[in-house]
């Protein structure tokens, strides 16, 4: 089974901060660090490989400096590390990019499945995965904490959703986003650090994929930063008791006495 | 400071380090407070490759000697002294084997513990031979293809959780130290048992038990050497794995030294952070220099010890001395920078402290160093003259 790992770089740190002017994040002078979501992603693929036999490549898309961080998976088990480096990639947005690593998976071909991790921690849009799979075509599903079963050709996984998880069979190739919940990253080995030193990277342009410029970087980037904020969800749950006809009838008198008006729930951002 | 180490020592404390802060500190405590063993460090360090450091390529390790040994054991020490000496002891069960072991014995021990698979111990105190180790009582009689052994090991760290034993033995009585031998004793050899499990006041999570031999019959194979070279095995391996013991002292002094630094800036008291009390300031400074002191030596040490030099004994003595007395009181200052807090088990300190003391007594207590330390002065005088 060939397995892609689609990983970011991201600045080693919560606290994000922004460029006001432009609206996009700052990273200069920041340590960066494998988007941490993105390493479960990794440990779930050399998992899979582990288990079922195959290859894992990781890809991102990124400055030349990304290369050493690339090297680092391979220290936990990543067999081969592909780059897309290039300006004209420069300022993408989730779309642009979605597109780049799409055509860099198609570069590298032979695939069944590819891992992303949820979200990143910097723009936490949680979209490239899902972007990706429609670029390519292919079925996906986000949030996955558990693969139940992986074969060739076949996948069954569970989905987490807010209040419990749905069981998911998708044909291969396919597209998952993983959650912390699905494993705990190992620590690399003294075995792997050494490989990972000596290990090469190939470093692709965009003429390298076949990318059109005008669907990458700045570009072919559409996204407009009106505002960023952080949705607050306080649902709050009460469980009715009693026969289901009490139930139902109280759930009924419950909602007559809420009067739901329409003008406060179509606030639109 | 920079010690310039080779990329590959580099790569090892860095990875040493990373399973220090991410994954014995936050059970640091715990150990401690259970006094159980940390199985599950214990396979992340074999997970890791950590156990091959120092043992030769040919037998799955990294080539490596003392001086990668003795980062692994500095790093892990900085998290918690009594995990890291579940690596260490293996080591100086290792270390009779890698030195005096035929080729037989490398192939059939070192493998395992090279990976992790197996841990190591090494016994030769007995309740009533500690410093005097010439007065051990254990006996091992020739009997056919096989020793029988007989007696009682004490205090033997990593005893009952390793799976491969060197043992010093008595094979002739008459003979004194020259009569003793070493031996290696695999656990689940019949007559081979562990008894009393001690309650110790620091490396709580260190285990330390006794080692019973009643008829144990081992091949005649495992003895290490030859009859009557093992107070020389004993004495040997001791010199080599030392400095160990002085990396672990300095990784707790270290340790405690960045708690009390990190502390000193956070506490306010009149209006200011204690650190910049004068008082507190120089206590600081002094810590930090006998840390640099001690690692200095400590690491200097091993390059001599692994250049292969024979006449080691005094330096390896006075790294042990110097870090572990340092060990001592930098975590006796530590607690003091850090007050009340600093008794407290809410902060690691104190823990620090316990465990410190340790390394002046065990591998030869402090005062024997001296001993040791002053009769190689004595014997360089005479070979002046
Ligand atoms: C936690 C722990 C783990 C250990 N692990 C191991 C192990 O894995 N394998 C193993 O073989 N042993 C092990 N030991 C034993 C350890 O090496 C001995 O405890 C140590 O050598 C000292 O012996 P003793 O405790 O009998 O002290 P003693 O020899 O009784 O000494 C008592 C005091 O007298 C002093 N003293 C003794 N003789 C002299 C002298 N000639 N001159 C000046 N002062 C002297 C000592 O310095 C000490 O202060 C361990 C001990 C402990 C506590």
């Amino acid at each position: 089974m060939n397995i892609i790992v689609c990983v970011k770089q991201v600045p080693a740190t919560n606290e994000v901060k922004m460029n006001k002017e432009t609206n996009t994040i700052i990273r200069e002078g920041i340590e960066a660090i494998i988007n941490p979501f993105d390493t479960y992603a990794i440990e779930e693929g050399v998992r899979i490989k582990e288990k079922i036999g195959g290859k894992t490549t990781v890809l991102s898309m990124g400055i030349p400096s990304v290369v050493d961080l690339l090297k680092e998976t391979m220290a936990v088990g990543i067999d081969e590390a592909v780059l897309l480096s290039d300006r004209t990639f420069a300022g993408a947005d989730s779309l642009a990019t979605s597109y780049a690593l799409s055509m860099g998976i198609k570069k590298i071909g032979d695939y069944d499945l590819i891992v992303c991790g949820k979200q990143a921690m910097d723009g936490d849009t949680a979209q490239v995965g899902p972007g990706l799979a429609e670029k390519l075509g292919i079925p996906h599903t986000t949030y996955v904490r558990k693969i139940e079963e992986i074969k060739e050709g076949y996948i069954r996984c569970q989905r987490m959703t807010e209040d419990g998880y749905e069981v998911i069979e998708m044909p291969l190739p396919a597209v998952i986003t993983v959650v912390k919940e699905i494993n705990e990253p190992r620590l690399p080995s003294l075995k792997g650090m050494m490989r990972a030193k000596r290990a090469v990277v190939t470093v692709l342009t965009a003429k390298d994929i076949g990318a059109d410029s005008d669907l990458c970087g700045l570009k072919g980037s559409p996204t407009q930063v009106v505002k960023t904020f952080v949705p607050v969800h306080d649902v709050q749950s009460e469980m009715i008791e009693g026969e289901p006809e009490e139930q139902a009838e109280k759930l009924a008198k419950k909602l007559l006495s809420m009067q739901f008006s329409t003008s406060d729930s179509t606030e639109v951002i | 400071m920079n010690y310039y180490l080779t990329e590959e020592q580099q790569m090892i404390k860095e990875l040493a380090a990373k399973i220090a802060d991410e994954k014995i500190k936050p059970v640091a405590l715990k150990y401690d407070e259970e006094g159980t063993f940390p199985h599950d460090i214990v396979k992340i360090l074999a997970d890791s490759d950590l156990f091959g450091v120092y043992i030769g390529e040919e037998y799955g390790g990294f080539g490596g000697g003392i001086f990668e040994m003795a980062l692994v054991v500095e790093e892990l020490s900085r998290a918690c002294g009594g995990i890291s000496l579940a690596f260490a002891a293996s080591g100086l069960g290792a270390f009779p084997i890698i030195l005096y072991g035929t080729e037989e014995h490398k192939q059939k021990y070192l493998p395992d513990i090279a990976s992790g698979a197996k841990l190591a111990a090494f016994g030769l105190t007995e309740a009533n031979a500690g410093s005097d180790a010439a007065g051990i009582q254990t006996t091992a009689v020739l009997d056919g293809d096989e020793y029988v052994l007989n007696g009682t090991k004490q205090w033997i760290t990593n005893g009952g959780e390793a799976e491969i034993y060197t043992v010093i033995a008595c094979t002739n009585r008459a003979k004194g130290a020259r009569g003793f031998s070493a031996f290696i004793v695999e656990k689940g050899t019949p007559g081979f048992s562990f008894g009393k499990k001690e309650n110790k006041m620091g490396i709580r999570a260190s285990v330390t038990s006794e080692l019973v031999f009643e008829d144990c019959r081992i091949p005649k194979e495992n003895l290490l050497s030859r009859e009557g070279m093992g107070f020389i095995v004993a004495m040997k391996t001791l010199d080599r794995t030392r400095p160990g013991v002085a990396a672990q002292a300095l990784g707790i002094a270290q340790g405690a030294f960045d708690e009390a630094l990190k502390y000193s800036g956070e506490r306010v008291q009149f209006n200011k952070p204690i650190s910049s009390f004068q008082a507190i300031q120089h206590m600081l400074a002094d810590m930090a220099i006998q840390i640099e002191a001690a690692r200095c030596l400590v690491y200097q040490t091993c390059r001599l010890v692994d250049s292969g030099e024979k006449s080691i004994s005094k330096e390896s003595a006075m790294s042990k001395v110097f870090a572990s007395d340092t060990a001592m009181k930098v975590t006796i200052d530590a607690v003091q920078v850090m007050g009340g807090y600093g008794y407290m088990k809410e902060y690691p300190v104190e823990k620090m402290m316990r465990d410190a003391k340790i390394t002046q007594i065990y591998e030869g207590t402090n005062q024997i160093q001296r001993n040791v330390i002053a009769l190689e002065l004595i014997k360089g005088l005479k070979t002046k003259k």
